[in-house]
């Protein structure tokens, strides 16, 4: 939490070279949503902001949605192809995308673990929290794709 | 006109007809989805054998009961995320099974989940038969 707040405040004080690599506040705050996706996606989980991975994960995961992580996630083929344009318009194209994170998990992925390197282990395992895909638990934002620091509450 | 631009143009007009009926069959009632899957079954749904249906496994990990709780009057969570999932009964949530397009998706994508296959008609109509029993206050 100090560092949480010390960074919170080196922010305001503009002094970028303390910020995480995703710290700033507009980046994170991410694009609007499109409805079809959080409509189809965001009920089993956050509607994951699209450049949170690269364009060939995005491609795999639409394709492969009958065994999506353990599940049938399937749409029909209209919600498929307008979701797979948007994603494929706004997925990550920086130097987050230059390797795609093992499983297209972005939980895998090594900026996800640089972000979230001091959360404690036990907060993980609270029930609240129950799954690194739950951003929800902590990004009280998340819903609307809203991942800033100003945002976060981490449960105890 | 010939035959053919005729024949073409009936068959234009049943699939409107068809179309149109289809967006008209969207909404509904959950009274009105269930009569939908029970006319299609040859017996009457049975509340007791939804409620069973919903809470046993079917020969996989997750039964109904893994994501919306065994008696889904509650908000549930989604057994690999989390996520939390409003209740299920029709009473504990106003949307449920009223529209019948998304009942369809819904029971695709978990029934495929929770069995390996999709749920036959009767199946749908015990489970939605049981939800409808659960009520405030009892």
């Amino acid at each position: 939490m100090v560092k949480r707040q010390l960074i919170s405040i080196a922010a305001l004080a503009g002094a970028p070279f303390l910020q995480p690599a995703w710290a700033d506040e507009d980046a994170a705050r991410g694009v609007p949503l499109q409805p079809k996706y959080q409509q189809e996606c965001g009920a089993c989980h956050a509607a994951y902001p699209p450049n949170m991975l690269p364009a060939v994960s995005w491609r795999r995961i639409m394709i492969n949605l009958n065994q999506h992580f353990g599940t049938d996630a399937t749409v029909d083929a209209a919600a498929a192809k307008e979701i797979s344009t948007w994603l494929n318009a706004n997925a990550e194209v920086g130097k987050r995308a230059r390797e795609a994170p093992p499983e297209d998990r972005i939980t895998l992925a090594p900026w996800f673990k640089r972000e979230h390197d001091e959360v404690p282990a036990a907060t993980w395992k609270l029930p609240v929290v129950k799954s690194a895909a739950n951003c929800a638990a902590c990004h009280t934002k998340a819903d609307q794709g809203d991942y800033s620091e100003r945002n976060i509450r981490i449960p105890r | 006109m010939n035959l053919t631009t005729l024949t073409r143009t009936a068959r234009i007009a049943v699939l409107l007809t068809a179309t149109a009926a289809g967006s008209v069959t969207r909404a509904g009632t959950p009274a009105e989805l269930l009569a939908g899957y029970a006319a299609q079954g040859t017996e009457a749904p049975s509340p007791k054998a939804g409620q069973q249906f919903f809470n046993n496994r079917h020969g996989r990990e997750w039964s109904c009961a893994s994501c919306h709780g065994a008696v889904p009057t509650q908000t549930g969570k989604h057994a690999s995320t989390g996520k939390p999932i409003d209740p299920l009964a029709p009473a504990f949530s106003v949307e449920r099974f009223t529209d019948a397009a998304k009942a369809e998706k819904w029971f695709r994508r978990n029934c495929n989940d929770v069995l390996g296959r999709t749920c036959s008609q009767a199946e749908k109509a015990d489970v939605l038969s049981w939800l409808l029993t659960l009520k405030p206050g009892m």
